[in-house]
């Protein structure tokens, strides 16, 4: 495992940029500027992402870290009246340049959100739905297999392995949660967007969200966004902080949480405010 | 307030014991926050449901004894019978019941893509600033009169039929019982797809209130999984699946009972034919055609049983409807 900390550098007004020397980044972001309509959500944010680790997004509410994780997979879109300026690569190529495949893109980067959306159909339909919109089964038997799988990964298969049939919206809201994680893992995204995946669950069911995060990075990027600062320091290798729609300081996690490099990225992690 | 109007006229102080606390209870069940205006505020809201339930029971009760002639005269064998002759005093309702349900579904059959289509286009598709005004357009729809449509499907829609889309039917598909002779004057497909115009706005405004309470985080799960606007769609339509069909059932409901519209152009011919260039008879129209012409007693009577098995095919189709949003609901 590549756990080579990030070069780190302050990063208010010049252009950050984090670079792994070993491996090119996953996803390369530069001067992403983000609108709501007229109001701005993100300044000139400029980040990588090394393949195969969590990063951490951190910042109090409102500091723009949902809205960042929603334009690496163009899930904003949706959204009418936001405009996205910048430059957003995910293995080199840009997801905002025209003609961009957009179906292409989401299966490619799969996101968890911070509620847990299961489909009003059986948990095996929940999973097997990605795989079956994207025509990857070739049999029966190949789709339960991938089912299974993604089931297996995402530590939910010993739990539901006898009621695949019985619908989603009767499991516990944890079980829900790696329902959909599973569903997302499916369809074998290569990145995997979190949006505050545990902050609707007890604490057991955050600790086996977490250890599946720790996981899943041997085969996934994953970029989480979490309110949760010791979540942020047990499950990933680097940590994002970002503050009023910019990105204070991108490091290593250990470094940020021992010795940060910005004043403001110790204040909030400190708890003096936010 | 509380003292001058006391729930129980009795006074309390003609009370045993065991009586007060009979009384308390009493006065807790009906008056929970122990509030007399509550009380009555409880007792008018439990009258006008018992006033309802009373008007249902005495309207079939009323209607049943009014077509007890008929009933005594043909039973069972007036559901059956295909002959309506006021000349030889014979009554079968038949072809006005197979009149109806055929409009209907054929209105059903029309109005059911075209509605899901408009709605799934307004909450999914369209921008605000035309989904608003198509918006008040489809609710405006649901509000003309339905004489207005019949005006029109008598002068307009019925000649058009006729020369403009009956003769490629006819050479298309004449082979099939279903398209076979020739349109001429009012027929099963005039009056279905008039049908289906005027339930058209009414599905679509409901199925559009439907989806659009459907949470954005099923449609953001969908695209997330890289699905299409399409296959979004179905997963927005599969979400709201029990209030489309309640929305369709509704719509049905005002199929079966329309009665002006279909009147002028149905064609008012009380016979059985599968293709839908024919002319037929719709239950609702010969209430409305024959009923003060009825000269005699057996002729008025076969009439209200008519009214009576509409009555019934509509509490039918509503408890259908009950059971399919049930069904739906448990999965």
């Amino acid at each position: 495992m590549n756990q080579t900390p990030i070069a780190a550098r302050p990063v208010v007004a010049d252009a950050p940029r984090a670079t792994s020397e070993a491996t090119p980044p996953k996803i390369s972001v530069a001067n992403l500027n983000f609108y709501y309509g007229k109001s701005q959500a993100l300044y000139d944010i400029t980040l990588d992402i090394p393949p195969r680790q969590v990063m951490a997004f951190i910042g109090p509410s409102g500091c723009g870290k949902s809205t960042f994780l929603r334009t690496l997979n163009r899930m904003n879109d949706t959204i009418p009246g936001t405009r996205a300026e910048g430059r957003v690569m995910i293995d080199g190529q840009d997801i905002y340049a025209p003609g961009t495949d957009v179906v292409a893109l989401r299966r490619k980067v799969g996101m968890v959100f911070q509620k847990s959306n299961p489909f009003p159909k059986s948990i095996f339909d929940n999973v097997a739905y990605g795989l079956r919109i994207n025509g990857m089964s070739s049999s029966k038997n190949d789709l339960e297999a991938r089912v299974e799988k993604a089931l297996q990964n995402a530590a939910l298969w010993t739990e539901v392995k006898d009621r695949l049939k019985t619908s989603a919206l009767g499991l516990s809201g944890g079980q829900q949660q790696r329902l959909c994680i599973a569903r997302a893992l499916a369809v074998e995204p290569e990145v995997v967007l979190m949006d505050e995946p545990a902050s609707a669950l007890d604490p057991i069911a955050t600790q086996k969200i977490e250890e599946l995060i720790v996981e899943l990075k041997r085969q996934y990027t994953i970029v989480i966004v979490t309110h949760n600062m010791q979540q942020a320091a047990r499950v990933s290798d680097l940590t994002a902080f970002f503050w009023l729609g910019k990105l204070v300081e991108v490091t290593a996690t250990e470094k940020i949480f021992t010795n940060p490099n910005q004043k403001l990225t110790e204040d909030y992690i400190t708890g003096r405010f936010g | 307030m509380n003292d001058s109007q006391p729930i129980t006229p009795t006074p309390v102080a003609a009370y045993s014991p065991g009586t007060i606390s009979r009384v308390a209870a009493l006065r807790r069940r009906l008056a929970p926050t122990g509030n007399t205006g509550d009380a009555v505020f409880r007792a008018l809201l439990g009258a006008s449901a018992v006033l309802l339930l009373v008007v249902v029971v005495m309207l079939i009760a009323v209607m049943w004894w009014n077509s007890r002639l008929s009933i005594a005269a043909f039973g069972w064998g007036f559901l059956t019978s295909r002959e309506w002759n006021p000349g030889r005093e014979i009554y079968g309702a038949l072809p006005y019941v197979y009149g109806t349900l055929a409009s209907s579904l054929l209105a059903l059959l029309i109005s059911v893509p075209l509605s899901l289509g408009v709605a799934v286009f307004l909450t999914e598709q369209a921008p605000r600033r035309i989904a608003r005004p198509v918006t008040f357009l489809v609710e405006l729809l649901a509000a003309i009169p339905s004489v207005v449509y019949g005006l029109w499907g008598i002068f307009v829609l019925a000649p058009f039929l006729r020369e403009n889309i009956a003769p490629i039917f006819s050479t298309t598909l004449g082979w099939s019982p279903f398209f076979s002779g020739s349109l001429r004057g009012g027929s099963l497909l005039t009056g279905g797809i008039i049908l289906a115009i005027m339930i058209t706005p009414i599905i679509t405004a409901i199925v559009r209130d439907v989806l659009s309470v459907v949470p954005v985080a099923q449609r953001e799960a969908a695209l997330a999984l890289g699905a299409t606007r399409w296959e979004t769609s179905r997963v927005v339509l599969a979400n709201g699946a029990a209030g489309i069909a309640g929305a369709i059932i509704l719509g049905l409901g005002r199929a079966v009972g329309e009665t002006m519209a279909v009147t002028m152009v149905i064609g008012n011919r009380a016979e059985i034919s599968l293709s839908v260039f024919d002319p037929s008879y719709s239950i609702a129209a010969v209430l409305a055609n024959e009923f003060r012409e009825a000269t005699t007693d057996l002729h008025r009577s076969s009439l209200v049983e008519l009214g009576l098995i509409l009555l019934f095919v509509t509490i039918l189709i509503n408890g259908a409807a009950r059971l399919l949003v049930w069904s739906v609901k448990e999965k």
